[in-house]
């Protein structure tokens, strides 16, 4: 009886997949490998082209990556090399907590909190300082308006860092402790001990850290739909326009969808969605798993 | 000679300025940094929630049903039901089966045949899923056919999809953690398997089912995408499960995303009552817990 | 490459995990250009007072030590001393084989050049063949060794690479933590063969749980006892001959005839 309750994990989620495919075949059939190229997304007209939010979902995720994986890979190093034994606890439980506080309400203080200081000094600040700079100016081209990408994809990195941070520090603490008194007795310091042995050993968990991360990322919902903009589906270079990701399109346009194939679209999104989350998952856990194992003897190249 | 120049240099006063002591002070205070900075976020947070919402808390915010904007008074009183009420579906679906797959691969199989494995495998794809497709899958499941409306029981099913791997995974290894010795002195006595999980196994890992349970209705509570395609939200009181029914986190987002300021203000005294929902069911489980550790002794 | 003859003395070196006092007032002298072995049953405290000897033993959180600790007439333990160079000048290597596996061989052999740097990659590489010829593995690895990894090598080569990541960096003392116990017999016999080799050069201290390998390699042996407080003492040191012949204490004696430990 066990065993038929158990069975209903891989059930469910072929009928995920199952469900999620037809509704979104007369899509996938009207308009084909268009879908994942074309920006314009018109229910009038009928026509639908998914490219928009496909960008904003890289966009921010891969921007919400770059902020966090630093700062997370820090945080578990404090955790692990620095902190003194009391404080440990104390702040992994503290930095857990984040993970902890619902979607909606990240959503919330980025609206309210954030975005407006985004608008009024840090947008303005990129946009004055690295604005001008040809070519990476383009990043922060167009007005300053403070629902768009860059908050969003920073609002994101606040959600995944402690992701990042408690799988970062799971494989660090992997790292044998025989790596680091290797390098010390050879006279490095603490931080030389880190940078030239214990980050190397560590280096593809940490990447799958990372990649649990921007799976996390790419999935959010609430705290992205409320700062993201939702209002363009133009592609620019500039991280200061609104756009759209590809749940936060599904969350917005959802319950408004009348017509069957619009409705099918939406669906088509959220299908891609369910397959790249999947993809991310499996090259995440196959990465941190691969630590767990040990460097195999083909090891080689630190560079 | 080297040997002899090392030395010299062990009996001069270390040089302060030597750059590879600077290199290391300086990543020091830059990964303390790291650590003060994920705390700080945590605070502002935590902190703005509760400075700006805790104007907007009273009686009638707990009882009674949201007014039109304007209006004073007013409260998020079926959102707080709704969730209870959800929630109490999610966990009848989502408890049985997590804690049956957690009991499938923790004491039948021990991860050995592929049904194990597949098993495993998908409770972590499933956890892995973003909570709004899940709500897509609900929503094509049972509004659109079962059903035929929003209603607040897709919303419990899809809050139970997401609590299954949470209880899964929390419960495997607690399970695991139950020492062999015990199962074998229980079948030893010739008590059939079945009966040695149901009343030996079980009841030992208790409080990490209990943990278990608690820890994934905090996070099914706080979900908010899959419910906007399930439930839909409810400006009334409402206990059918067959209609659209509120809850807290869509109450919230409604309030949030509205143009009045006094709509905001409620927001984040909604989003308090949530915060404090979720910290009261972990600090419940840490005493029940607790005085079930303390029975043992 | 000689040294001039540099010994360790301690004096009253006392050391602690967090509340637990682990060794008590351990004075020796580490004899220069000699093998000096240290032994004693499991717990005595051997390779605790070891790390002691070069500052390791404060890596473990929690862990402090005291005493004094004199490198050619300095204390290491002195308030100014800075710990890390204390680790270059002392050298050690562990009980298991630890190489650092992103790297290869040769980068293994110079890790501990390249944290001071400045050195020319040709330096490099001339410090490390002949690092790699005293470690009695060059003619093993020299088709490889910018290629390999570190732990593509068996067990007693990768201490063997070991041993010459140490020697690159021209320790005065090379402290060995039961260097073999991790090792087959005949990796065993090659790693002591070239300790007694080593020793012409440098000063080496060694502690081995096998006693005949102490009869064996070194020239002085200290034993260490752990009594009823789980408290690690010195019981004795002297010239290896003496000491396993004639020992001054009886429970030295009863722990070379094998009657405890």
């Amino acid at each position: 009886m066990v065993t038929v309750l158990a069975a209903a994990a891989p059930v469910l989620l072929a009928g995920i997949v199952v469900l999620l495919v037809i509704d979104a075949l007369p899509a996938i059939q009207r308009f084909g490998f268009t879908f994942f190229t074309d920006s314009t997304w018109n229910p009038v007209s009928e026509h639908f082209g998914a490219a928009a939010y496909i960008y904003g979902t890289v966009v921010t995720s891969i921007l919400a990556l770059v902020i966090a994986t630093p700062i997370g890979v820090g945080c578990a190093l404090f955790l692990v090399e620095y902190a003194p034994m009391r404080l440990r606890n104390p702040v992994s439980f503290l930095i857990e907590l984040l993970a902890a506080i619902p979607s909606i309400i990240y959503g919330l203080w980025g609206l309210f909190i954030l975005a407006p200081v985004m608008r009024g000094a840090v947008e303005p600040f990129f946009k004055a300082t690295i604005g001008p700079l040809p070519g990476i100016g383009a990043l922060f081209g167009g007005p300053v308006i403070g629902r768009d990408l860059f908050v969003a994809g920073v609002i994101l990195s606040i959600m995944i860092l402690p992701t990042v941070t408690a799988v970062s520090r799971e494989i660090l603490r992997a790292v044998p402790t025989t790596q680091r008194e290797g390098m010390l007795a050879l006279g490095a310091t603490r931080w030389e001990t880190v940078q030239k042995a214990v980050l190397p050993y560590a280096r593809s968990g940490i990447a799958g850290a990372a990649i649990l991360g921007l799976a996390r990322a790419l999935g959010e919902t609430m705290a992205v739909t409320m700062v993201v903009g939702n209002s363009s589906t133009k592609i620019t270079p500039s991280l200061l326009t609104p756009g759209y990701t590809m749940a936060s399109a599904i969350a917005n346009q959802f319950t408004e969808a009348d017509k069957a194939i619009y409705f099918s679209a939406i669906v088509a999104v959220a299908l891609v969605l369910l397959v790249v989350a999947i993809v991310m998952n499996v090259l995440a856990r196959l990465l941190v798993w691969s630590v767990a194992r040990g460097p195999s003897a083909t090891a080689v190249r630190a560079g | 000679m080297l040997a002899e120049r090392k030395l010299a240099e062990l009996l001069a006063p270390t040089q302060p300025w030597e750059r590879r002591r600077i290199v290391n002070g300086l990543a020091t205070v830059v990964i303390l940094a790291c650590a003060v900075a994920a705390v700080l976020v945590l605070c502002l947070i935590l902190g703005h929630v509760v400075v700006e919402g805790i104007g907007a808390l009273n009686p009638d915010f707990f009882t009674q049903s949201p007014l039109p904007p304007g209006e004073v008074g007013g409260g998020v009183g079926p959102a707080v039901v709704g969730t209870l009420e959800m929630l109490a579906v999610a966990s009848v679906f989502g408890v049985p089966l997590g804690v049956a797959a957690a009991i499938f691969l923790a004491e039948f199989q021990q991860g050995q045949s592929q049904l194990a494995t597949l098993v495993s495998f998908t409770i972590d794809l499933i956890a892995g899923l973003p909570s709004i497709v899940i709500g897509v899958f609900v929503w094509a499941w049972l509004v659109r056919n079962v059903v035929g409306n929003y209603n607040g029981f897709a919303g419990g099913v899809s809050l139970a999809i997401i609590m299954i791997p949470i209880v899964a995974r929390t419960v495997q290894e607690t399970l695991l953690l139950v020492p062999d010795a015990l199962r074998e002195a229980s079948l030893a006595l010739g008590i059939p398997r079945w009966k040695t999980i149901l009343h030996v196994v079980l009841p030992t890992a208790s409080a990490g089912v209990i943990t278990a349970v608690v820890l994934s209705m905090a996070r099914a509570g706080g979900e908010t995408a899959p419910l906007l395609l399930t439930a839909l939200g409810n400006q009334f009181f409402n206990l059918d499960l067959f209609q659209p029914m509120a809850a807290l986190p869509v109450q919230i987002y409604q309030y949030a995303r509205s143009p009045y300021v006094d709509w905001h203000a409620k927001a984040w005294g909604a989003a308090l009552v949530l915060i404090a929902l979720i910290a009261c069911l972990s600090a419940a489980t840490r005493w029940a817990v607790g005085r079930r550790m303390r029975g043992f002794t | 490459m000689k040294t001039t003859g540099v010994g360790l003395q301690a004096r009253e070196v006392s050391a602690w995990y967090g509340d637990r006092r682990a060794i008590d007032k351990v004075s020796l002298d580490i004899a220069p250009q000699q093998v000096t072995a240290i032994i004693g049953p499991s717990g005595c405290g051997k390779s605790t007072f070891l790390r002691c000897l070069n500052r390791m033993h404060e890596v473990v959180r929690g862990a402090r030590a005291e005493g004094q600790v004199f490198l050619n007439g300095q204390d290491i333990y002195a308030p100014r001393i800075d710990a890390v160079r204390v680790r270059r000048v002392i050298g050690m290597v562990f009980q298991k084989p630890n190489p650092f596996p992103m790297m290869t061989i040769f980068e293994n052999v110079v890790a501990g050049l390249r944290l001071e740097g400045g050195y020319r990659s040709r330096e490099l590489d001339q410090i490390a063949e002949r690092a790699l010829h005293r470690a009695a593995l060059w003619d093993e690895v020299k088709d490889v060794w910018k290629k390999a990894s570190g732990i593509s090598l068996s067990g007693g080569q990768q201490q063997r690479l070991c041993i010459a990541r140490t020697l690159a960096v021209e320790p005065a003392v090379i402290l060995m933590d039961e260097p073999c116990s991790a090792l087959d017999p005949i990796a065993t016999y090659r790693i002591e063969e070239l300790i007694t080799e080593l020793k012409q050069e440098y000063t080496i201290a060694i502690v081995t749980h096998n006693m005949q390998q102490a009869s064996r390699v070194s020239d002085y042996t200290a034993f260490m006892l752990a009594e009823a407080d789980r408290v690690g003492r010195l019981v004795e040191i002297g010239p290896t001959s003496q000491v396993f012949t004639n020992p001054a204490e009886r429970r030295t004696e009863d722990y070379i005839t094998g009657r405890f430990g």
